[in-house]
């Protein structure tokens, strides 16, 4: 009766480095300050650091995106009201706590400038210089009456769950 | 033999995730096993740029610190 060898010591396989995301896909759904600067925080650090990134951004992530300058979107009273109510642009988010109505963010703003933290919207021209893929998402642009004018330049053409998804093929990805 | 920095970045006081970003910026316009140095005051830099380096296989050859200010020598990856 002969005994099988093992050719090949057991532990080899764990030599092998770990194997890394090429890909990262943040759906950014709050539109808050204390969730969007997180959200370009790591989107900013994973192209930097070599992968392939993208934000999707759907819902009140839409927001962030109005141009600073645009006061009232859509077409009829309720997108009207909402965007009044909600006021676009990267320059007039709320926290999702201690808001105090606009006192918060003024102050945490503030700390930052003192800190030398980048703000959101210094790290959405980061985010665009260093190649992130940010695409708007259609359906809730067309339910939220934002239209493609609305928002900043450097954003890739609106697109649907199967873009977002197709690019989550394989990805590291964050829901936030 | 001297050896030649290609690029030298003064990240001092900035904060996450500036210094990271702005080293993959710069680290991009380098040939293959040209050095760049950076100056960090961050001290999240520090195993920052480790990781960096891990992630992105651009060699982190030196690592120091002298009166708070961080030096990071890298050589970019070959190919």
């Amino acid at each position: 009766m002969s005994v099988a060898t093992i050719e090949k010591p057991a532990v080899e396989a764990a030599v092998e480095p770990p194997q890394q995301a090429e890909k990262m896909v943040i759906f950014a759904w709050s539109g808050e300050l204390d969730k969007l600067w997180p959200t370009l925080i790591l989107a900013t650090t994973g192209a930097a650091m070599g992968k392939e990134t993208t934000v999707f951004f759907t819902f009140w992530g839409l927001f962030p995106l109005v141009k600073n300058q645009v006061r009232i979107t859509g077409e009829n009273w309720m997108q009207k009201m909402l965007s009044a109510m909600n006021r676009g642009g990267d320059q007039h988010l709320k926290l999702s706590k201690m808001n105090f109505a606009g006192a918060g963010p003024a102050m945490m703003m503030s700390l930052a400038r003192e800190h030398q933290v980048a703000s959101p919207h210094e790290l959405m021209q980061v985010a665009l210089d260093l190649g992130v893929h940010m695409i708007p998402c259609q359906m809730t642009m067309d339910l939220l009456g934002l239209k493609r004018e609305d928002l900043i330049d450097g954003l890739e053409a609106p697109a649907g769950a199967a873009t977002a998804l197709e690019a989550a093929q394989g990805a590291m990805t964050l829901f936030i | 033999m001297s050896i030649t920095i290609a690029v030298s970045l003064d990240l001092k006081g900035l904060s996450c995730p500036l210094p990271i970003a702005r080293t993959a910026r710069a680290m991009r316009d380098l040939g293959p096993g040209q050095l760049l140095e950076a100056f960090a005051t961050d001290p999240g830099s520090v195993p920052d740029f480790k990781a960096w380096s891990k992630a992105t296989g651009n060699q982190l050859v030196e690592s120091d610190e002298e009166g708070g200010v961080y030096r990071f020598l890298l050589q970019k990856k070959e190919g």
